[in-house]
């Protein structure tokens, strides 16, 4: 089953080292301004967010393609970009809705997340507080259930 | 050069320029940066007799080759200066994403000189630096600031500003980046506003580059693990921030209350870690590329005061707190907010207003002059007072100046809990003798920042020292006094070294820089920091004489608690510490000393 990276909000303490860990890890130095992943701060509500691709079953980006760069590969499920292929058009930029997908003007292909290639990507590995995981199960989506069946269950009178 | 940038850029305020030059290779190796780098630049560029405040001070922000990475907490940047207040080498930390974003737009520091004519600040997008009129900013606090460098020229840029405080000369102003981090001490944002400098404002898109990227990630990896099993940053940090130590000091019972008059207080419990998380805190927040997450996010809905902002932590929590007899925390709150706002440091706002009610209750201020009633324990007066000193009105003004000339001008300095005119912070050193060494030191003045002994004596780590014997105090501070100026030139944050120690730092420094630093080569870099500033001060006129504390903690014991009747034994430790320093027996570095550093 396909695995994807969890976010949960709550968790996140703003402290973007997912953002140097992936820029670290895929150009060899610190750069936030190339991460895949994002991290921003909202301090006075008191939120702070985390997006980053969540690898569509069926992605806009991989659509849009006019050179047939884009693949969803399965069974991992992980949307790549063909380097060969891509010749820097930018339209899969026009076309994610989410602007997970960018230009890099010193290569002239486009970058994203592409869950570090099947190993443990790197956000994950350094997220300090369990904000990020690797899962192929909706884990946060779960334990949301969870705490709704105990109120459920607190509610309901002993047989 | 790897690890660092190579490039500093030199701001010359009264001719408007801004030039780019090549960092000094060898300084650099001897000094690393931050702390170290910055002060090695100072004190060749600027005569120790400076006045503070005058266009020939010079004003340095320095980032270290570690900040802007990842793995420990490598977020940090010093400000050096001379201090206005102290009259000693000033040297200010804070975190966040300001000192890192420095880093990404391609500098490792920044000197500023001369003084400009009217209000400007600084704008750096990468390559492209400029100073920009700042008439408009003049006035304007901290939150306010932020908003409109960020409305007029970039979303994403970081400030770091002086407030109403820097811009009136507080002597105890800090800078504030980012809302509610501050480069704190020592009246940093004085020096910057006699400038006429309101902000920097930075936009880096470029990278931090390492010299080895493997041992890099290896010794990121290697010290996440650590921060992770150790329960001071994993657990007590995280939770409860540094407002943990509330309840811990006052149960060993070396809270300082009501200016040092007692050290415990009954109001601990209301102001402390555990009560703040049940009412104001809403969550943590950890600086950039930070694994611990001590930063408080809080909000004072629903309590007699607005705002929302970071804060308090301990420090802060003690000196608008326990030491003013106030235990209203949405008071101290909202009195800290105030402080960010304007620019003021707290841990000398507070010691300054529990002098100012100290003089009230012995009589020899009037009510008339402060202009209001004042004793220990008044929240309102709290809040009032901090006001007023941000706004420069009323008794603020004389409050600006800091507790010692406060209580000298009314003929009582003894009554200003300070040592070298820098305010206490939150620790009895009575209670705990290794910080009475420490307090006596530091070199900039009662800090207990430069030698944190609290953590053997205190917290056991990284084993657990008997605070009330003095034997062996002396081996332990030099030890934390030459690692912590290490940490504090690498780019890292101080707290780390709860679970950090020496060979973590040298295998970061190293896979940085690819310069090799063993554990020893950093230790000396570390002493030869400290001698550095040693040898400005002296040469500033503070004299060793200074080295001591106020007589109520040398001579009063302590009257109440479990620690009541201890004095601290200053005479027991100060001369095996310059003994262990290799100093004179009056204090001062010898010939051979500075040689064998490289400092003669």
């Amino acid at each position: 089953m396909q695995k994807l990276i969890r976010i949960e909000p709550e968790k996140c303490i703003g402290c973007k080292t997912c953002e140097l860990a992936c820029s670290f890890k895929n150009t060899g130095e610190f750069a936030p301004a190339r991460t895949r992943i994002y991290n921003e701060i909202f301090m006075d509500e008191a939120k702070f967010i985390t997006v980053t691709c969540m690898q569509c079953d069926e992605p806009w980006c991989e659509k849009a393609c006019p050179k047939g760069a884009i693949s969803k590969e399965m069974p991992s499920g992980v949307v790549y970009v063909d380097e060969n292929r891509c010749v820097g058009c930018r339209t899969c930029v026009s076309a994610c809705p989410f602007g997970m997908i960018k230009y890099v003007a010193t290569t002239g292909k486009v970058d994203k997340c592409n869950l570090c290639n099947g190993d443990m990507p790197e956000c994950v590995a350094f997220c300090p507080t369990g904000c990020l995981t690797l899962d192929e199960e909706d884990k946060p989506l779960r334990q949301k259930i969870l705490r709704f069946v105990n109120t459920m269950k607190d509610g309901q009178m002993e047989a | 050069m790897k690890g660092w940038h190579g490039k500093l850029l030199r701001v010359d305020l009264s001719a408007g320029t801004c030039n780019v030059e090549a960092l000094n290779e060898e300084w650099a190796e001897k000094f690393l940066g931050g702390r170290g780098l910055g002060t090695k630049y100072f004190v060749e560029e600027v005569d120790p007799g400076v006045d503070p405040l005058s266009a020939e001070n010079k004003l340095i922000m320095a980032a270290g080759p570690l900040t802007g990475t990842y793995g420990a907490a490598n977020g940090r940047y010093m400000v050096i200066t001379k201090s206005p207040l102290s009259g000693t080498m000033a040297c200010s930390n804070s975190g966040g994403e300001f000192p890192s974003q420095l880093r990404y737009a391609g500098y490792d520091m920044i000197i500023f000189e001369g003084k400009s004519e009217h209000p400007v600040y600084l704008q750096i997008h990468n390559d492209q630096v400029q100073l920009v009129g700042a008439m408009h900013l003049w006035g304007k606090t901290s939150r306010e600031t932020e908003a409109a460098i960020k409305a007029e020229f970039h979303g994403d840029a970081k400030v770091a500003c002086i407030a109403p405080g820097g811009e009136s000369q507080v002597l105890f102003a800090n800078i504030i980046n980012e809302e509610h981090r501050a480069a704190g001490r020592s009246g940093v944002g004085a020096v910057m506003g006699s400038k006429n400098l309101k902000a920097v404002a930075v936009r880096g898109t470029g990278s931090v580059k390492v010299a080895d990227a493997k041992a890099f990630r290896d010794a990121a990896m290697g010290a996440y693990g650590l921060l992770k099993q150790n329960p001071v940053t994993s657990q007590g940090l995280p939770a409860l921030g540094t407002p943990v130590l509330v309840n811990v000091m006052n149960q060993f019972g070396a809270l300082p209350t009501n200016n040092f008059k007692q050290s415990t207080f009954d109001g601990a419990e209301a102001i402390s870690g555990e009560t703040l998380a049940s009412t104001y805190l809403r969550r943590n927040k950890g600086c950039l590329g930070c694994a611990i997450g001590c930063g408080r996010v809080t909000s004072l809905k629903g309590s007699r005061f607005d705002g929302v902002g970071e804060g308090p932590e301990y420090e802060t929590l003690w000196s608008l707190g326990a030491t003013c007899g106030v235990d209203d925390l949405a008071a101290v709150t909202k009195a800290n907010y105030i402080c960010n706002e304007y620019g003021l440091d707290t841990i000398t706002m507070g010691g300054t207003i529990a002098c100012a009610m100290e003089l009230a209750e012995k009589g020899l201020v009037t009510e008339e002059e402060i202009g209001m009633p004042l004793s220990f324990g008044d929240a309102d007066a709290l809040v009032k007072l901090t006001e007023l000193t941000g706004k420069g009105e009323g008794f603020g003004k004389k409050l600006a100046l800091g507790s010692y000339r406060l209580a000298e001008s009314y003929g009582a300095p003894e009554l200003s809990m300070s040592v070298k005119k820098l305010e206490f912070p939150a620790y009895d050193p009575r209670g705990v003798q290794g910080m009475a060494l420490e307090y006596a030191t530091s070199n900039r003045g009662a800090c207990h920042v430069r030698g944190y002994l609290i953590s053997p004596e205190i917290l056991g780590l990284p084993e657990k020292t008997n605070p009330q014997e003095t034997e062996g105090k002396a081996t332990w501070l030099k030890i934390f006094q030459d690692f912590t100026a290490v940490v504090d030139s690498s780019g890292t944050c101080l707290f780390t070294t709860f679970a950090l120690g020496v060979p973590e730092f040298a295998a970061f420094c190293s896979a940085a820089t690819g310069l090799g630093y063993s554990d020893e080569v950093l230790l000396e870099l570390g002493d030869r920091i400290y001698n550095l500033e040693r040898v400005f001060n002296l040469k500033a006129g503070v004299d060793p004489a200074q080295d001591t504390l106020p007589k109520r903690l040398l001579e009063e014991g302590i009257p109440d608690g479990p620690l009541k009747g201890e004095v601290a034994r200053l005479d027991e430790m100060l001369p095996a510490y310059y003994q262990e320093r290799g100093w004179s027996a009056g204090g001062v570095p010898t010939d051979e000393k500075l040689q064998a550093l490289g400092l003669a």
